[in-house]
């Protein structure tokens, strides 16, 4: 390989420029980088971001705070009930809302599930840029299975606008409850299936280790978070450090990498699969009994049936809908545990109907400034490698 | 080490800067406001103080406060310790005539872009930032968008009668035309 | 008594696999050994079951439009597995998601690269109108650049409204005249968004 380039090298020492996107077929998504390429290792990297701003803070201080639901949806699409359930955990936090233990047992079941559904995407877009579509295929077939789920619990498949601030709309339907289990039990061997084709996989891992690395110093000081952390040799999860949603109650392995290359980054999300599924396992065993909801008639919207027919439950219908929910002034940070790292909302509130202020703490944003660092002389084709297995999406980084 | 200590440690060190906003409580991150010329002495002390080190810049956005007259714009630091599991709310002002505050880049590279996306926003200028240019709007732009008195909505759009949505038509903000048909 | 053409490929091995759906030939002249139709009728049912798409894809539209590309909707059923990521042996452009005003010059430059003739589909709410996002850096709906030939509405579409829109665009490039493309209103439209 090395007197590969070298005879390359000789012919022409000349640096080429080459524009990769914004629309580029091996890119997923809207990325622009401005390559600077030896031959046909790259010498510098020029990242232009911001193709598909859609201005998702200034449209929070205009919208009341059941509004900004459906905004935290499309930040990271691939997993939009983790970004609900985290925006009503901020609010609940700002207003000091307990919430019954069943919710967090329930919400922790949707956000493993959509955690699941984001590692796959990630995952088999990665096979498909090895050259191996067998598993994308393999793959989708049992994200359209989590889909389903979803629907069942709020009628939505992709942006799901799940739950309400205080819990869910509706509890667990009896065929939620039966497609979950079927899903429990017939997942692990396909998604086994899955990883047979490509753990071991000679081809897989000659393109993939030591493409894309990146040290644990350099990832901390770049402020990444999540899997791609994880790959780099820190474990840190802020389902375990800052526990929300009752984490604290479930036992789970934090998978980390010893490279941070784009084998140890598909590594960790396959291993989180897995522990994700004992986790909804263990929360479905202990699902505990009682109310879907906190009993916070203010904050919380009522059955469309009592609004019909009880005057008080039409008057926070109607209080709720027109945005009048008692928000105590302060501000507040509260972070999840999104499918790409640390997923923060940092709230400003002057008591009014909508956030004075809310500024969302984008993992993907923050950590896909070290792309060019990590590309730096690599091969073209390795870069594109390493975009996929970072995960970035562009609805999260342009915000 | 708990917050209070990390609070008493950083008045010990900086006593006259360190002004508290809200102490711990239970769930909740203490905030501190300091001088902005501070911003990096601090930042350094907080990095590479081994009892502390917080290493780790979560979070920095701008935030804008119209009526708070000489402190109008306002640029905020979240740090987290992973060692002793601990966060802190950092926030220095400055005034909209004089928006210039000290980059903190080469403290923390994770800084460089955030502190470009305040810039876009906010038009907070960042000292000693490498690169400081627009990173999610077109480069044409001529204002801030999130300061609070530019508006929300898209001035060039013509399909919507502005009056039935309780708006007037927002003269005087111009946008890169480019993309209109003629 | 003459076959009809269907009838003539539905013989013998085929037999067997009589489930699939053949597409439905034109309507012409028939007799023994030949079928007479018009040119524009026979390129029309060629080009609308062999669309070269090209995908572009900018936000969750994206997403669901890989559940279509997916096992389970299948969109290869409709001569569509052949992505063409490289606008020049494109057909139809898919735009799919939030485009924003940074983004609109490279949409019209990509459709621009597109051989005539070309058509637009236009999937989601953002790319039809822009949405939700009635925001100072999103354009208004993608009608504002280039010619739209069908919308999908939905936040985002599930794929069998994908899967409809596509079908429409079948309908519509199955009976387009040849000569459209060089009539004065088609010249009038593209000069209308500075089209050469």
């Amino acid at each position: 390989m090395e007197s590969y380039f070298k005879s390359l090298d000789s012919i022409d020492g000349e640096l080429a420029t080459i524009n990769l996107g914004p629309t580029h077929p091996a890119t997923h998504g809207i990325f622009q980088n401005v390559l600077k390429m030896d031959s046909e290792r790259i010498i510098s990297a020029e990242p232009t971001i911001g193709y598909i701003h859609r201005a998702f803070e200034k449209l929070a201080e205009k919208r009341p705070f059941y509004q900004i639901t459906p905004i935290t949806d499309r930040l990271n699409y691939c997993s939009s009930p983790i970004n609900n359930i985290g925006w009503h955990l901020t609010v609940e936090k700002l207003a000091r809302i307990e919430v019954p233990k069943r919710v967090d047992y329930m919400r922790v079941i949707i956000m493993e599930l959509a955690r699941i559904a984001d590692h796959l995407i990630c995952n088999s877009v990665i096979g498909v840029d090895t050259g191996a579509l067998t598993g994308f295929t393999y793959m989708f077939q049992e994200r359209e299975r989590i889909y389903e789920m979803y629907e069942e619990v709020c009628g939505a498949r992709l942006t799901t606008n799940i739950g309400r601030i205080g819990g869910f709309e509706r509890d667990f339907s009896p065929v939620f409850m039966a497609k979950l289990k079927a899903f429990l039990k017939e997942f692990p061997p396909r998604f086994e299936e899955f990883n047979s084709l490509l753990e071991r996989n000679r081809i897989f891992m000659d393109r993939t280790i030591g493409a894309g690395p990146i040290t644990a110093e350099r990832a901390l000081n770049y402020g990444f978070t999540g899997p791609n952390l994880r790959a780099a040799g820190v474990d840190y999860d802020v389902r375990v450090m800052s526990p929300y949603s009752s984490y604290e109650d479930f036992d789970f392995v934090i998978p980390v990498g010893v490279n941070g290359d784009t084998y140890d980054r598909f590594m960790v999300r396959q291993e989180e699969i897995r522990q994700s599924l004992a986790i909804i396992q263990a929360a479905l065993d202990n699902l505990p009994q009682g109310l879907y909801h906190a009993d916070v008639p203010s904050y919380f919207l009522p059955d469309k049936e009592d609004v019909y027919t009880q005057m008080e439950a039409l008057i926070y219908h109607f209080k709720i809908v027109m945005g009048e929910v008692p928000i105590p002034v302060g501000e507040v940070y509260h972070c999840v545990e999104g499918g790409n790292g640390e997923l923060g909302f940092y709230l400003i509130s002057d008591g009014g109907r909508q956030p004075y202020r809310l500024h969302f703490r984008r993992p993907c944003f923050i950590y896909y400034q070290a792309y060019p660092e990590m590309i730096q002389g690599s091969l073209l084709s390795d870069a594109i490698l390493t975009m996929s297995s970072m995960n970035v999406i562009a609805g999260e980084l342009d915000a | 080490m708990d917050h209070s200590t990390l609070l008493q440690l950083l008045s010990r060190q900086f006593p006259e800067h360190i002004h508290i906003l809200s102490p711990a409580d239970g769930k909740q991150m203490p905030t501190i406001e300091i001088p902005r010329e501070q911003i990096k002495p601090i930042l350094n002390f907080l990095k590479s103080d081994p009892q502390i080190s917080m290493s780790f810049l979560t979070d920095l956005c701008g935030v804008h406060f119209p009526d708070q007259a000489g402190k109008e714009l306002s640029v905020v630091y979240h740090l987290h310790s992973f060692i002793h599991n601990l966060r802190l709310r950092i926030k220095v002002f400055c005034p909209i005539e004089e928006p210039t505050v000290p980059s903190v880049t080469d403290i923390y590279a994770a800084a460089n872009w955030m502190e470009r996306e305040t810039y876009d926003f906010f038009g907070i200028l960042f000292e000693g930032h490498p690169d400081l240019r627009r990173i999610l709007n077109v480069d044409e732009m001529d204002y801030f968008p999130l300061r609070k008195e530019y508006p929300l909505e898209d001035s060039t759009r013509i399909d919507k009668d502005d009056r039935y949505f309780g708006r007037d038509g927002h003269e005087g903000v111009t946008f890169d035309k480019r993309v209109d048909r003629q | 008594m003459t076959k009809s053409i269907n009838e003539v490929i539905l013989t013998d091995k085929f037999r067997i696999m009589s489930d699939i759906k053949f597409a439905q030939p034109p309507a012409g002249v028939e007799g023994q050994g030949f079928f007479a139709t018009s040119l524009d009728q026979v390129i029309g049912l060629a080009r609308a079951n062999s669309i070269w798409p090209l995908p572009f894809a900018t936000s969750c539209c994206g997403i669901e439009f890989m559940a279509t590309m997916g096992t389970n909707y299948d969109l290869a059923r409709f001569g569509m597995e052949r992505l063409s990521f490289s606008p020049r042996q494109a057909d139809l452009l898919m735009v799919m998601g939030t485009v924003a005003k940074k983004m609109g010059p490279v949409l019209k430059q990509v459709y621009e690269q597109m051989a005539e003739p070309r058509w637009v589909l236009s999937v989601g709410a953002c790319a039809c109108s822009g949405g939700i996002f009635d925001t100072y850096s999103v354009l208004q709906g993608i009608d504002k650049v280039i010619p739209v030939d069908v919308y999908v509405p939905g936040c985002p579409p599930r794929p069998e409204q994908i899967i409809d829109g596509i079908m429409k665009i079948q309908e519509l490039v199955k009976n387009e005249s040849l000569r459209r493309r060089y009539s004065p209103q088609y010249q009038e439209l593209m000069a209308s968004y500075n089209i050469q």
